[in-house]
Parts: C-alpha cells; structure tokens; sequence
C-alpha cells in the first residue's frame, strides 16, 4: 500500500499492478448446438492494467469431455479446476466411465460455494456426455450453478448480452455455432480492455476423442 | 462486530445486493479469512396467500445479478410432498443448498414408508431452525422462505428470513412485496374474506403485475404454487400480461 | 460343514488349514434359515418379492419389512437376521445419500453395489466384529442403462443377476425362477410370476403363516422403487394361489 500513499492514486500512477492480484478480467461462453458444445474465451490476463499473459488458455481441460472457461483470479481457478480433475479422474476409475458433464458443474460448484467467501471464480463447465449430449453449466460467483444453452462470463460479456441474446438459436451447426461464438467474443474484446489478445475456441462433441481446438487471431477478427 | 441491524435489512434483500456498490468485494477485503457473505445471484419476492382450502404462492422466474437481469429462466417454488409447496427468495445459490437440504431430508422422510408424511408446521419449524443456526455462527443463509401447505384440513402459510425469524399468516409477501403486494393482497381478502382459488389466483396475478411495474428487479414471467388437500400444482412459467395504455396520455414532464 | 469348527470357528479373522472362514459361512446359514426373498428383472424394471414369516398370530400385521427403499430409485430385499439387515440399510442409504449431495445425480447401482459389498466384507476380516447374518438384493431402473440388479452375501461377495433368490427356499425358487423368459416380461407380468414363486416354494407345514411383500421399481414407476399398488398385489396373489391350485390338480392326475 506504499506505493499509493506517495503516489496517490494507483491507477494514475500505472504502477497498481505491483499490488493487483494475477486475474483473468476476461471474456468467456459456451453454447449448445446439435451434435455438442463450443467454448470460447479470449487469451488476455492482467495484473491491474498491465498484461501479464498475453497468449493465457482459458479452456481448461477436467476430463477429455469435459472442459471449463474460467474467469476470476486465475490462481483460485487453476485450484479449483485442478481439485475437480483430481475428482473426476478419481472417479473415472472407479466407476469405469466416462464422468457426466452434471457431475463435473456440481463439484464446481460445491467448492465455489463452500469457500465463497474467499474465491472469486466465475467459471463456465461445458461437456459431452451419452446420457444428455452437449451440455453448458453457469457456476457465477456466489456458488450457484445452472444449466442454459448458451452462457458468457467474465468482465467482457456485459458488452454482449444483446448481441448473444439476439443473435443465438438452437440447433445450430457446428460451424454456424463456431462463428457465433467467435463473433460474440470478439466484440466483447473490443470493447471491454480487460479482454482481449487471439479467440480460443474449443469444440466437445461425441465423437471425437477429445477436443478440437481453433485458435482465430486479430487480423480475422474483421471477417467474422 | 456483528450487528443485527447490520443484517436485518428484513423488506430489500435487494439493497445489498448491489454489486457495482462493491460490496462483495468489500467484504472479502475486510474478512480474508471469510466467514461471511453477501449475496451474488438474487431472487426477488415471493408471495403467498391463503385461500379457502388451500394456499397460493408466486415468484417470478428472474435471478439477478446486480441490477443485470441474468438468469431469466430459474425456479424457485417446489413441491415438497403432497403436503408442502415452499418459495424462496434471496440469494439463489443458497437457495439450491436448501433446496437439497429440503430434497435429502425428504428422501429420508420416503425410505420410512410409514404413510406419515411431513406437514408444513414441522418443516416451518425445522427450517426455522436451520435459519437461525447459520445466522448465531454469523454465516446467514440469505433467504425469504414460505412454507405453504395444508394441515387439518386448513390452510398453512408460514415465513422465515434469513435471521431465523418465524412468522405465520394467511397473508406474506418478502422483499419488495412486503411493501407493495402486502397492501394489495390484505385489501383483496377484508373485500372477500373467505376466496376460493380461482379468485386467489386472480389477485395473486394482479399483484405480480404492479410488482412488475414498481420492482426494478422483477421481471415478466413466474410460477405460481397452489396447493389443496387433493392437489400440488406448480404452474408455469406464466407470462405477465402489463398493460402500458397510461403511456399514451404522457408527454413531456409537467 | 461336516467337521464343523475343529476350534477354527471362532473368529472370522482366522482360516481354518484347509482355507475356509467358518464364521462367514455360519453366517452365511443364517441366511438360510430366513423366509425366501427374490427378485426378478425384467425387460422394464426389477419386481421384488419377499416371504415374510409370522411366527406368531400375535404380532400387528407389517411389521418387520424386509424390502427397503434405499433412496428413491433403489430398492432392496433382504434374507437373513433382520436387525443386521437394517443396520445395512442404513449403511447403504448414507451411501446413497452422499453420492446425491457430493455429485448431485442419483447413485448408480454399481457403485452402490461396489460400497456395500465393501462394507460387508470388512464384516469379515476381524475378531472384534462378527459377520453380517443376511444377504441383500439390491435393484434399480434406470432410463438409460435399463434395469439393473445385484446380490450380496455375507462374504461380500456379489453378482449381477437377471433373477436370484435367497433365503431358505433358495435352491426351488431358482429352478422355477430359470423357467420363466425374465428378459421378455414387463414389470406388470413378472409380478404375477413373482407372487407365484413365493406361493410355491412357501413350506406350509414347516412355516404356516406369511405374508407376501412385493415392490417394484421401472419405467412404469417413473424410476421410482415403490410399493406394489395394493390392487395389483391383491390380483396376483390371486392369480398365484390359482397357479398353486392347478399344480396341485395336475400332480394327483399323475
């Protein structure tokens, strides 16, 4: 707190990073379509107003259908992802299949809500499982979590809701899902300077093995 | 440390709410160790009237972030057992731990297979219980509660809040309601006292109307809970018909 | 178990030389001298059947169940001393119960299966404890994976089965249990064929009285283990004591 004592406002000062926590102030989103689920985030983490990561991957595997966007601080959703690995894994073996998407969101959220007090992580589960498809899980701050077709998060999607909200339909294709998501992402990175860097997209269906990953970088952005 | 006038902002669970007042992140700043929370995702009133032979309940659909309407779609009025219907409102994830609160006590109720069904008056008491646990270790479950049912024959209608608070009523609303449907709802029962549930239903609706007009953290679809001694209905989600004729005779500001 | 102990009977944490645990198999006796329960699954769902022994006209009717619900979706039968098969149920309920709260879906039936068994043979590892004197029957339905079915011991060893039996008229009510095509009746049928196994392996000179528990658990009851409705119970013990009736005409045609 030095620094803002003789410097006065640390923000002004440009030097409030020295005392910011490493956070994903972030765009991320999930959605349904109809063969599975397509993640997207954009690749920027900050420490105040200076990039620390400018390449981050915030799709962070759980299991190889089961994916999460995290947003919040990035050490209390690395944790966090890494802990309902460990479960699931765990489970894996000793059930012998593959763990559902619902059980993956439930973990999540037991911990958010357990500790939410003293975690500030915002996370988006999405996954495939043969008993319900292509799901997406909201798991927000305080703990709770709900299943929607389609979810954004993070400091970026406050500049979308209309655009997603408007522009979104079920049954989409996959590629017609992609684009979708690809755009919303990249308009909340225009707008919001916590965002920002390449899209990440991720797409988790039955039939692969595991994710197929696309990376979309800033000189495609005006083409989406 | 812990004042109760502090929590017990009893009508607007929507005052502390405000997210862009930073008062979540406050409270994490002030109490690292964190043995206390305010909500995130909150739900806004619930009402509840008692009819005839039987209760009414009703909550909109609408979970808020801050003042960001972001989830449009959760429920918040259950069935219980044939017995008891319950509304919450507050914070939503506290809502779902009750909910599986509720849901596993239930489970336990139904492996009995004694026929001996759980009436309203003992779960009102036992959530009342719950309640006022989580506030004495100052970790408040930040919900309204109504517990509807029916018992003897006669209608039930009970209130929790988040203080462990008990109160019962042939008339409740929490958060706003308490201030704009209370009114409304106890004008409606001094003109017909004894309604049938037909005519509760109308006045319920009519109230989550101009709740949707006055309550900034309302919205325009929500379920309704009745429940009789022949039936549990959970209606919905039903959308409120708002009637904005008024806007033709304004122009200007004076 | 002819030469019966030679001193190596006395606790189930000791082999005898030729590499047998005499207090598993005593207990395994016990099971044996329990009325017989079954369980068949069908295309649909899994039906229960119990034998209950009345030793006494003086005991209330319906009392001492031995099919439990474990949780909504999992049903049970037991064979064996009733009191451990409680303390089972229990065991199996908390089961149940945490994998709700922990991973918020029902339990799978194997992995219920791979918990209870543990905690059985635990049972027969040490001298302080003795080990437990039933053997379950554990079932369930599931939309996805169909119905579903296990049986443990007192070994704590267990199968899956598409029709098994315990108890003292184990070995008749498999042999008639094998002639019925389980895979290709419903619920509704195989209770019927439940009923009237239990009718004809029922020793009416040793054991007199009982009383025929039944449940079921399918797609017809929405996944849920519940109780036979009683019209259906009423028609099916009719249809097995007719059963029984033109057995016993067609043996004195002979």
């Amino acid at each position: 707190m030095a620094f803002v004592d003789v410097l006065g406002n640390s923000q002004l000062s440009g030097m409030d990073w020295l005392n910011a926590e490493l956070s994903t102030g972030t765009t991320i989103m999930a959605a349904e379509y109809n063969g599975g689920v397509v993640i997207g985030a954009d690749s920027r983490t900050t420490t105040g107003s200076y990039i620390a990561n400018r390449v981050t991957d915030k799709l962070t595997r759980v299991t190889d259908h089961i994916y999460c966007c995290r947003s919040g601080s990035a050490a209390d959703t690395q944790a966090i992802a890494d802990i309902v690995n460990y479960h699931l894994e765990f489970q894996k073996v000793e059930m012998n299949e593959e763990p559902l998407v619902e059980t993956a969101a439930k973990i999540f959220q037991e911990l958010v809500y357990s500790y939410r007090s003293s975690l500030t992580a915002g996370i988006i589960v999405a996954g495939w499982d043969r008993r319900k498809g292509g799901q997406v899980y909201c798991v927000p701050l305080g703990g709770m979590c709900v299943r929607e077709k389609i979810t954004i998060g993070g400091s970026g999607s406050g500049f979308i809701y209309g655009f997603v909200d408007s522009g979104y339909k079920e049954n989409m294709s996959k590629e017609e899902c992609i684009k979708f998501v690809s755009k919303a992402v990249s308009l909340a990175m225009d707008r919001d300077g916590s965002s920002g860097g390449v899209i990440r997209i991720g797409v988790i269906d039955g039939k692969s093995p595991e994710i197929e990953r696309r990376v979309i970088c800033e000189d495609k952005f005006g083409s989406l | 440390m812990f004042e109760v006038s502090a929590l017990h902002n009893f009508g607007f669970p929507a005052n502390s709410l405000d997210l862009l007042g930073n008062n979540e992140f406050q409270t994490i700043n002030d109490d690292p160790i964190g043995h206390f929370h305010t909500p995130i995702t909150t739900a806004t009133s619930v009402l509840g009237l008692a009819f005839d032979n039987g209760v009414i309940l009703a909550a909109d659909t609408l979970g808020s972030y801050g003042s960001l309407a972001r989830f449009k779609n959760i429920s918040r009025v259950l069935k219980v057992n044939k017995n008891i219907i319950l509304g919450v409102g507050g914070d939503y994830a506290d809502f779902q731990y009750l909910k599986e609160l509720v849901n596993g006590k239930m489970i336990g109720e139904e492996c009995l297979e004694d026929n001996v069904p759980l009436k309203p008056a003992s779960l009102h008491c036992w959530l009342t219980r719950v309640l006022y646990q989580r506030r004495s270790k100052v970790d408040p479950l930040w919900n309204n509660v109504l517990i509807a049912g029916v018992q003897n024959k006669t209608p039930y209608l009970g209130f929790i809040d988040k203080l462990g608070t008990a109160v019962k009523d042939t008339v409740i609303a929490t958060g706003f309601g308490a201030h704009i449907a209370v009114p409304l709802l106890r004008n409606g029962v001094q003109k017909k006292p004894n309604m049938n549930k037909q005519e509760a239903e109308e006045l319920i609706v009519k109230c989550m109307e101009v709740l949707y007009y006055r309550d900034a953290r309302s919205f325009n679809k929500y379920e309704l809970g009745i429940i009789t001694p022949d039936e549990v209905q959970i209606k919905g989600p039903i959308s409120i018909k708002a009637n904005w004729d008024i806007s033709q005779y304004v122009s200007g500001y004076e | 178990m002819s030469s019966i102990g030679t001193g190596y009977d006395l606790s189930a944490s000791q082999f005898s030389p030729d590499g047998r645990v005499f207090q598993v198999e005593y207990a395994q006796k016990a099971v044996e001298n329990s009325g017989t329960a079954i369980a068949l699954r069908g295309k649909d769902g899994v039906v229960f059947a119990v034998e209950k022994l009345v030793t006494s006209k003086l005991y209330e009717p319906g009392t001492n169940k031995r099919i439990f619900t474990i949780d909504r979706h999992v049903g049970m039968a037991v064979a064996g001393l009733i009191a451990d098969a409680r303390q089972l149920a229990e065991n199996a309920r908390s089961e149940a119960a945490s994998y709700r709260s922990q991973y918020g879906n029902p339990i799978p039936l194997k992995y219920l299966n791979d918990r209870v068994s543990m905690y059985i043979h635990a049972y027969t590892l040490y001298s302080a404890v003795r080990p437990f004197g039933s053997s379950l029957i554990l079932g369930t339905y599931d939309p996805d994976d169909g119905p579903q079915m296990y049986m443990i011991d007192p070994s704590g060893v267990s199968y899956g089965y598409f029709g098994c039996a315990i108890g003292k008229a184990k070995q008749a009510a498999k042999t008639e249990i094998e002639k019925v095509k389980l895979g290709d009746l419903t619920c509704q049928e195989l209770v019927k064929e439940a009923a009237r196994v239990i009718y004809l392996v029922h020793d009416e000179l040793k054991d007199k009285h009982f009383e025929l528990e039944l449940s079921w658990v399918g797609k017809h009851t929405d996944g849920l283990h519940v109780k036979v409705p009683k019209n259906v119970q009423e028609e099916a013990e009719k249809s097995a004591k007719a059963a029984l009736e033109e057995e016993s005409d067609s043996e004195e045609d002979i």
